[in-house]
């Protein structure tokens, strides 16, 4: 990568800041179609995924119901709750696909998820000391993190964070670490833990509870579909979340790197710390999209279904400022991360 | 169904909602039985366009059924809808033009294009019919008391015949017409809303007399005209609604003669101050904290929803409160004054009210 000049950076940021007000200038009813089409289709896979798990004396129906209620969930999730809650839909002014009311099928609360990754992490990425999504304060990611022996541990770390995703992220909202280091109240964690404790209960009784006792004698296969559906997701989640920004190539930088950035570099710097998969329509979808993690990153509140449009024109930009656009399959990603974790386990 | 018996039924709907809600969390019921008829929500009012009719170059009548959760409006009243233009919701206050009495359930609203006007032209010019839009209940005080006056002067202009034409429709269902004088202007003959209806009505009613102004040949409608269109108009009781000269003009006439509680206006636009210019400023909506810049004489209602914040609102037009935040820091501008105003903590009306400087407002 070359090095680009002051006002290289700042023509670069201007030509992404054209391509943001050419989303925004046509945003329309295709757009507002396609958002409720995706929920409309979300929930009607949910209802039948349910039901199917409720006809599971035959085992073909309880595959069907579990792969229905999970692409359900990941979808729910991802394409839709995640993307909602960035404020993507706002601008429809809907109530009910809007960030400020919309709650997803997940256990932590939207509202605390809405602070450490909105803010947190699209402010601050892959900044070390402030991306606290930099290994989930759970992992060693980057060679500038002080190794201790207890990052020994993080194949097997990462490897049981993936199905239990969603309780990992509930627990990453809850920042033990700054309660440790004195910088949070207990008063306030308490109020937190009380909010996830409320919705995960829900949550729990849901899936686990209501559901399997409402099927009767089929209590067991609806309790095991439900479970399978969202350690699914959960899976799917952790490995196309880690490979957005974990990646080998994927940067890391430092609080005085960042110091008086300007919007052309706050852009760099999205894109530099952020990585693509490659795939067909289906599979963006049901990525949430993330798979145009460099799109989402430079413009995290337009919506999802625009940045396959615009993926060529930020990579042409790309090409033509000669910076790198990292963008690979599901496959060669997940190696490459899983090698960061390996290697990085061990002191460098 | 009795009111109590109603009370109860929805008591029963509301604990059975509670119940279901714990196999939709974090989702309600009505997100699942909306997708199969959006009518059906208990938590929106919403109401299905089921023809659209035009009634002059300009201005067509919707055909609405009314979702669950509706209560039957009086004559004069007005609802609110929401219609998405250009995937974007949008919300507007209509006159109801139907009777009440009205047999089917359904009722309309007489829409005429404002020019430029976003919501307007999209419901005269593109609305289909099955589309589905957001409604609220039926409200405000513009109504005929009961019992009806026995001498009555209705003066309109232009799309202001609507919440009168539901009067005059609403007298003929109850066969009760009483004696009634209309002074109604429009530019021209073809622009009558309700024309034909309005001449049919005064050719079978003989108390009902009906003059037409056309401004455009005839000149404007003026109140000096009064004392010969209507000799005994400090007799009756007296529903207006057109611009805002006119409304503003009556008011004084029939203060000044003593009578003003025998008037009742009703207005479709506020009363802009002349001068309404002033220095904008950042303003900060709470709780959710977006930021948007506003200019001195953009209302903070339309300032946030730009900046796609979820503004409450109604009327627009400073009169019904359902806009109001409280303000948290800063300063704005009454725009129908120019008053510049603003304590920590006192309820402003956002449709009204323009930053003067920077503003954090609550919702
Ligand atoms: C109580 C009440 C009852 C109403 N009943 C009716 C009704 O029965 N039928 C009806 O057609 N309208 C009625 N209106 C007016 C209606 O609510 C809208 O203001 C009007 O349709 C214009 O909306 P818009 O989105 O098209 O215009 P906007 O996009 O909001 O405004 C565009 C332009 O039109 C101008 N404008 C705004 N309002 C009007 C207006 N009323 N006439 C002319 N120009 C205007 C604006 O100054 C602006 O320049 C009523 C309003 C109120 C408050
Ligand atoms: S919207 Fe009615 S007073 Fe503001």
């Amino acid at each position: 990568m070359k090095t680009l000049s002051g006002a290289d950076i700042e023509e670069f940021g201007r030509e992404l800041d054209n391509i943001r007000d050419d989303v925004i200038a046509s945003r329309g009813e295709d757009d507002a179609r396609y958002i409720r089409r995706v929920i409309a289709v979300q929930r009607a896979l949910e209802v039948s995924g349910r039901a199917l798990l409720f006809a599971s004396v035959l085992p073909p129906a309880w595959l069907a119901g579990t792969a229905a209620l999970a692409t359900a969930k990941i979808l729910e999730n991802m394409e839709i709750g995640h993307n909602v809650l960035h404020g993507q839909w706002d601008w429809m002014r809907d109530p009910e696909i809007h960030s400020s009311t919309w709650e997803w099928d997940l256990v932590s609360p939207a509202s605390q998820w809405k602070h450490t990754h909105n803010y947190l992490h699209h402010t601050w990425t892959n900044v070390l000391g402030k991306d606290r999504d930099i290994g989930y304060s759970l992992m060693r990611l980057s060679p500038e993190q002080p190794w201790h022996p207890y990052y020994l541990g993080q194949p097997l770390y990462n490897a049981m964070l993936a199905p239990l995703f969603e309780w990992g992220i509930a627990l990453h909202d809850l920042e033990l670490e700054r309660l440790r280091r004195g910088d949070k109240s207990w008063g306030q964690a308490f109020t937190q833990l009380r909010a996830i404790l409320h919705k995960a209960g829900r949550q729990v009784v849901k899936d686990y509870v209501a559901f399997p006792l409402l099927a009767g004698p089929l209590f067991l296969p609806v309790l095991i579909g439900n479970l399978t559906a969202n350690m699914t997701r959960n899976v799917w989640g952790h490995t196309v979340i880690f490979c957005g920004h974990f990646p080998d190539e994927a940067a890391v930088f430092t609080e005085e790197q960042i110091e008086g950035e300007t919007r052309g570099e706050w852009y760099l710097r999205q894109l530099l710390g952020s990585c693509n998969l490659d795939g067909g329509p289906l599979f963006h979808i049901m990525t949430g999209n993330l798979s145009h993690q460099i799109e989402h990153h430079l413009f995290p509140d337009l919506p999802s279904n625009r940045y396959a449009e615009i993926a060529p024109r930020v990579r042409a930009l790309c090409e033509r400022f000669g910076l790198p656009y990292n963008s690979g399959s599901l496959l060669r990603q997940t190696a490459t991360v899983w090698k960061r974790v390996f290697r990085l386990a061990l002191p460098t | 169904m009795t009111a109590l018996a109603r009370t109860s039924m929805d008591g029963v709907a509301l604990r059975v909602a509670d119940t279901v809600g714990w196999l939709t969390t974090p989702l309600m019921p009505d997100d699942y039985l909306g997708l199969i008829n959006p009518l059906w929500s208990s938590r929106k009012l919403r109401g299905r366009v089921e023809a659209v009719h035009a009634e002059t170059k300009d201005a067509v009548s919707l055909t609405i059924r009314p979702g669950r959760g509706w209560t039957a409006h009086r004559a004069g009243q007005f609802i609110r809808v929401g219609v998405d233009v250009d995937g974007v919701r949008h919300w507007r206050t209509y006159s109801l033009s139907s009777a009440p009495e009205r047999a089917d359930g359904r009722v309309t609203i007489t829409v005429k294009a404002a020019p430029d006007g976003i919501v307007s032209t999209h419901l005269v010019h593109r609305i289909e019919p099955g589309t589905v839009i957001g409604l609220t209940r039926p409200e405000g005080g513009f109504v005929l008391p009961q019992p009806v006056p026995s001498r009555l002067l209705f003066v309109t202009a232009g799309s202001g015949i609507t919440p009168v034409m539901a009067m005059l429709r609403s007298l003929v269902r109850r066969g009760e017409m009483p004696d009634v004088i209309l002074l109604h202007s429009v530019p021209r003959r073809e622009e009558v809303i309700f024309g034909a209806e309005l001449r049919r009505l005064a050719g079978r009613f003989p108390n009902l007399r009906l003059h037409e102004q056309y401004t455009r040949s005839g000149g404007r409608l003026s109140l000096s005209q009064l004392p010969d269109l209507c000799p005994d108009w400090s007799k009756r009781g007296v529903w207006m609604c057109g611009p805002p000269g006119m409304l503003e003009e009556a008011e004084t006439r029939w203060r000044e003669a003593g009578i003003a509680t025998r008037l009742h206006v009703e207005h479709f636009r506020p009363v802009v101050a002349a001068s309404t210019r002033g220095v904008g400023g950042r303003v900060r909506f709470l709780p959710s904290g977006q930021e948007a810049d506003a200019d001195g004489a953009t209302p903070l209602l339309v300032v946030g929803e730009d900046a796609g914040v979820l503004m409450p609102s109604g009327c627009r037009m400073g009169i019904c409160y359902s806009c109001t935040g409280r303000l948290r820091s800063g300063r704005v501008r009454d725009l129908r004054t120019g008053r510049e105003h603003g304590e920590e903590g006192e309820l402003v009306q956002t449709c009204v009210s323009a930053a003067a400087g920077p503003v954090e407002i609550e919702l």
